[in-house]
């Protein structure tokens, strides 16, 4: 075992894992505050919609397909300034959350806009009729209504986050995907990237698995 | 009581429905036929501003809705209930919850509403299914559900879109019954559009029809079935009849003698009015078509027969006396 794994450091192993953890969830978190209103700001605001603005979905979509256009590397780089700006630091944990966030957010409020769109048209138009505001057609329609498919949003998201904050290693992130650069690549230990890429890859099967679950339980069709 | 003054609508410039002037009177059960595209659609939403007119006016109950907005509007709503083909339940909330709804947009506190629930969901039936979802339940059901849901604020208007369209025979006729049921112990107003005969014959009171977003016709059910005036609404009719124009045309011209259509409405329906006037007038009659059923409450008989020999003239005044109508078909 210990010839195999020769170069392992398995307290740096741990200290990695639970970096990713720490990335994964505070970006997850934030993709989603501030990623649910800018989604339901795009649906309200889309054509034929509730608060049709098409001005307001033009410049919102404009930023959304920006942010989403710029390649995640770049993204890392040029965020820097703002990151130093925002959190103290551009290195670490810390350093890496803003531009995940910025990187992700606007995917998820496109996935959140498409599943609201999924909601059938009807239930709007029957809690109108009922006397909604569009405040509580929001709340208490159209977000539970949509409720598996931003489960499975949020679940496609935070998959897309794991394989960021493999690059975040470029900026000193810190993390899984970092170790497996600067030693399985850069120095040719293969056991260690090995072992980061298993660990990347049963982070990833476990949290499909817990987004299916939700997506499952939430499912009243 | 709902008035349409002049009421119009249009798309992007095309005109859905053209000037509408209508009076839905208190308690009755308004039909609205049309063929999809006609206009019926936009004429019910109208009624709940969920369509806002291009011009005209709206009044319900005597004050002039047109033009309310926010609150006011939503307060409007609340005293009118709605019903559709394909059910809208919250699929993500239980029956009672569905139901419960509309009372909690209104802000009624949490007490009244459970027991608000429960009466609602026994007025239709339904009090075994308050923690299933809509999934779990049939078509009926879910109509149901959305019958209690729209009565939940206690409404005094219930506009019905194409609300049995998407239920099987059997069920429609429940539904249909349920909402006479209402109509009869709330004195509910219910506006109701279909494109289905045979829904308005079974619970309307006065029945308008739409054509291309022309009003064409209005009147008694009785009235605009037994007589159509307009094509359209003959060809519903016959529809309903499930007659073939073409066909019965065919039939007609192989018949011998005076060719005559005769309506018997309430009590004539149940004398026996044919084989007596044939007897006394000697004219043999030949029956070509006919149909004998009930348009709600009120039975009635429509035959076609063909009359020869004997006295005709007479026959038809005898007919006529008998408070039967009689109508010449060419």
């Amino acid at each position: 075992m210990d010839a195999l794994f020769a170069n392992v450091d398995w307290a740096e192993i741990r200290q990695a894992t639970l970096d990713t953890f720490l990335m994964l969830g505070g970006s997850l978190f934030a993709s989603i505050v501030l990623g649910l209103p800018l989604g339901v700001l795009l649906f309200l605001t889309g054509k034929r919609q509730l608060l049709a603005q098409p001005l307001v979905y033009a410049v919102l979509s404009f930023v959304v397909n920006v942010l989403r256009s710029v390649p995640f590397i770049i993204l890392l780089i040029v965020m820097i300034p703002f990151t130093v700006l925002l959190v103290g630091t551009s290195l670490g944990v810390a350093g890496a959350i803003p531009p995940l966030v910025i990187g992700t957010a606007p995917f998820f409020a496109r996935l959140v806009e498409n599943a609201l769109r999924e909601v059938d048209r009807g239930i709007i138009e029957a809690s109108q009729a009922m006397g909604a505001s569009t405040r509580q057609i929001v709340f208490g329609a159209l977000l539970p209504e949509a409720l598996p498919g931003l489960i499975a949003g949020a679940t496609v998201t935070a998959i897309a986050l794991v394989s960021y904050t493999a690059m975040a290693g470029v900026i000193g992130a810190g993390g899984l995907g970092d170790l497996a650069v600067r030693f399985g690549y850069q120095r040719f230990q293969t056991d260690v990237m090995v072992v980061t890429v298993v660990l990347l890859l049963v982070l990833v099967q476990v949290l499909q698995m817990l987004g299916d679950r939700l997506v499952a339980h939430f499912s009243r069709r | 009581m709902i008035e349409f003054h002049g009421i119009y609508k249009d798309y992007a410039g095309v005109r859905a429905l053209q000037p509408i002037d209508l009076r839905i009177d208190r308690g009755e059960v308004f039909g609205v036929i049309g063929h999809s595209g006609a206009g019926k659609s936009t004429l019910l939403r109208t009624i709940n501003l969920i369509e806002r007119p291009s011009g005209g006016a709206l009044r319900i109950d005597g004050e002039d809705v047109t033009a309310l907005a926010g609150e006011r509007l939503r307060d409007l709503r609340r005293r009118i209930g709605m019903i559709f083909q394909h059910f809208n339940l919250l699929s993500s909330k239980t029956v009672a919850q569905n139901v419960a709804f509309p009372l909690r947009l209104a802000g009624r506190p949490a007490g009244d509403i459970d027991a608000r629930v429960r009466e609602l969901l026994a007025r239709v039936g339904l009090e075994a299914h308050a923690d299933k979802y809509p999934a779990q339940l049939s078509g009926g059901q879910k109509q149901r559900v959305g019958i209690a849901r729209a009565l939940a604020c206690a409404p005094t208007i219930l506009l019905c879109d194409e609300a049995t369209s998407a239920l099987d025979p059997e069920t429609t006729a429940s539904v249909l019954h349920l909402l006479g049921e209402l109509n009869r112990e709330l004195g509910l107003t219910i506006v109701l559009i279909t494109h289905e005969m045979d829904v308005i014959r079974r619970i309307c009171d006065r029945v308008a029809v739409l054509d291309g977003g022309h009003l064409v016709e209005t009147g008694r059910v009785a009235d605009v079935f037994l007589h159509p005036r307009h094509p359209t609404t003959r060809r519903f009719v016959l529809e309903a009849e499930h007659v073939d124009e073409r066909e019965r045309r065919i039939d007609l011209a192989h018949a011998h003698g005076r060719v005559v259509r005769l309506t018997f409405r309430g009590e004539a329906t149940y004398a026996p009015v044919l084989g007596a006037v044939a007897r006394a007038s000697g004219v043999d009659y030949n029956i070509l078509a006919g149909r004998i059923d009930r348009i709600k409450d009120t039975p009635y008989g429509q035959l076609t027969i063909a009359l020869s020999g004997g006295d005709v003239e007479q026959a038809l005044r005898a007919f006529a006396d008998a408070g039967v109508q009689v109508e010449e078909v060419a």
